[in-house]
């Protein structure tokens, strides 16, 4: 694995509080790797470090095994894309992709935008400014302004977070389709636990400035090291202590053969569309949601009911 | 709703009718008629007050104006450009600068002019102080010229350049001059690039509210020119003052007037076509 950035150690604290404390990750070129966390756990804080807009307290940042941790943005090959995309009023679409080409060496500065404006499909737009264009479009010009540089990462900022829901998901397919294109290695930073785990090859999750783990989705979801973790991924049932996620937790009128099985009260179906989420209490109040197949039984408030789960299906921490 | 609206905008309307449009009629009416034998107004109905315009000793008097307030302005921008950007970065000490740019408006304009009249003049603080340390024998001619006029100019009305700059570029988005460095851009770039293009309504600003008060200024030229440095505002304060010559003045005011009002129209219409 050739590894192109490194954060070794990673602090910044500011007078008032540590907003990053002693991050340490390293990605793979042409890797997809996610920041998640709630707001305010220092995950754009750790973005901003990389782009060169703060400067580390403690550690370093590296990039192709040099130390760039003093070095300001502009000496520095990465290329960030703002949450509200930061495109530049004055310019038009195409001299906006152009900005970064004529601040460097190089030539054929309209060709190579209007390639960059080809990969995020907006050709025919080049004449028009930032206001005169849609939310999506401007984030993908925001994107080909990054891209056409051919940074060693690109950074984005919770690029997502600005457009409508419906146009997310789509611009989410985008952007992950495009990220395989290119084969630029991307940091995003999130709080949507969803998004992280769609779009990344592996994603780190951070609460109050620490990196609390790292690893593929899968790793992530099934197996979260602590319960911040654990709950920041998902819905968590907890039961006398174990974790059980919903989709994992078993619900039936009749209790399974061979298996213990806990008696519960429906207190609560809620029809979601593609599944139903039934809502349970214990005998000792604590309550217990199930996520069920809406082709399965059919549940109401005051059934009695059975909870199990697969030994398997238990999140164990350390 | 119609009606609420005439009657919110009815105190307007009076102002502006009693106050503004009232006296122009009279300016007006003074400016086509003949001057009386000592002063006032006599019939007949004549233009000849705005045929004399052309005379050359007044084109003269306007050109002057018109490069005395352009240079004023000028420097105006060139100077408050920095000091704008400057306050604007200042963090928590904004209020603090910015309250030091208005603090002159605490005291009179002709207090503060009286005072550049004792600083410059040949027994002032600033020859003294050149004598006294040896860089000059003779005093310099500080006082009584057009350098002493622009600097009184741009030292009134830099204010007002500071301010709207200070506006524009508070408003100016921190994630821009950010994404212009992340993009390659040393601060230079960013400057030229990126704060400079978008500061253009601000600079638009401040221009107008220096340049206007600045070609019609007669206080200004009149102390610290000391009637050597004519301005257009000099010329209208004596046609109604020692010249006794009411119609001519008010011609001269209307001409000034126009030539303003042409060039707030050619500005609008540029602010215009950026909008299309």
């Amino acid at each position: 694995m050739e590894c192109v950035l490194e954060l070794r150690g990673v602090s910044k604290h500011y007078p008032s509080h540590r907003a990053v404390s002693g991050v340490s990750l390293a990605l793979a070129r042409g890797e997809f790797f996610s920041l998640l966390g709630p707001s305010g756990c220092g995950k754009t804080t750790t973005l901003r470090m990389v782009a060169g807009f703060e400067t580390p307290t403690e550690g370093q940042v590296l990039l192709n095994g040099e130390d760039i941790s003093q070095y300001k943005p502009y000496q520095r090959n990465v290329s960030t894309v703002f949450q509200n995309y930061a495109l530049f009023p004055h310019l038009t679409v195409q001299q906006n992709v152009e900005f970064g080409l004529r601040r460097r060496p190089g030539n054929h500065y309209a060709q190579r935008a209007i390639q960059a404006l080809e990969l995020v499909q907006l050709l025919g737009k080049e004449a028009r400014r930032p206001n005169e264009i849609s939310g999506g479009e401007r984030q993908r010009v925001a994107l080909a302004r990054s891209l056409v540089l051919a940074p060693d990462v690109l950074l984005l900022d919770e690029p997502l977070s600005a457009l409508d829901p419906n146009l997310r998901k789509q611009v989410r397919a985008e952007l992950k389709s495009i990220q395989r294109r290119v084969g630029i290695t991307f940091l995003f930073v999130t709080h949507d636990q969803e998004e992280a785990l769609s779009l990344s090859d592996r994603l780190g999750v951070m609460n109050a400035g620490e990196l609390q783990q790292m690893g593929t989705p899968e790793e992530i979801y099934l197996r979260p090291r602590t319960r911040f973790v654990a709950a920041f991924l998902g819905e968590v049932n907890w039961i006398d202590g174990i974790g059980v996620r919903p989709e994992a937790t078993r619900i039936a009128k009749e209790p399974p053969v061979e298996r213990p099985a806990r008696p519960a009260t429906v207190v609560q179906s809620t029809f979601l569309g593609n599944c139903i989420h039934v809502e349970a209490r214990l005998p000792n109040e604590q309550p217990v949601l199930a996520e069920v197949s809406r082709l399965g039984e059919g549940f109401r408030a005051g059934d009695p009911v059975y909870v199990w789960w697969e030994p398997a299906d238990e999140l164990v921490f350390q | 709703m119609n009606r609420l609206r005439a009657w919110f905008l009815a105190p307007t309307w009076t102002v502006m009718a009693v106050l503004f449009l009232g006296p122009l009629a009279i300016i007006l009416a003074y400016s086509l008629l003949t001057r009386g034998a000592y002063g006032g107004l006599s019939s007949p109905w004549t233009p000849e007050s705005y045929q004399r315009l052309v005379d050359p000793i007044y084109l003269t008097i306007l050109w002057r104006s018109f490069w005395i307030a352009g240079l004023s302005t000028l420097i105006c921008l060139l100077l408050g450009f920095p000091l704008a950007l400057f306050i604007s970065r200042s963090g928590p000490r904004k209020n603090l600068y910015l309250s030091l740019v208005i603090l002159p408006f605490w005291t009179s304009f002709l207090i503060r002019t009286y005072a550049w009249m004792f600083l410059l003049r040949d027994t002032g603080l600033v020859n003294t102080f050149l004598q006294k340390i040896g860089v000059i024998h003779s005093p310099l001619s500080l006082l009584y010229n057009n350098f002493a006029v622009i600097l009184g100019l741009v030292y009134g009305y830099l204010p007002f350049m500071v301010l709207p700059l200070y506006a524009t570029l508070e408003r100016l988005d921190q994630n821009l001059l950010e994404a212009a460095a992340d993009l390659g851009a040393k601060p230079w770039a960013t400057l030229t690039r990126v704060i400079l293009p978008l500061c253009e309504p601000g600079m638009r600003a401040g221009t107008i509210l220096v340049f206007i008060p600045c070609l019609g200024a007669y206080l200004t030229p009149d102390l610290l020119g000391g009637g050597k440095s004519v301005m257009i505002g000099n010329l209208i304060q004596n046609q109604f003052t020692t010249a006794r010559d009411w119609p001519f003045g008010s011609a001269v005011s209307l001409a000034l007037m126009a030539v303003v009002m042409t060039l707030l129209l050619a500005l609008a219409r540029r602010d215009a076509e950026d909008l299309l």
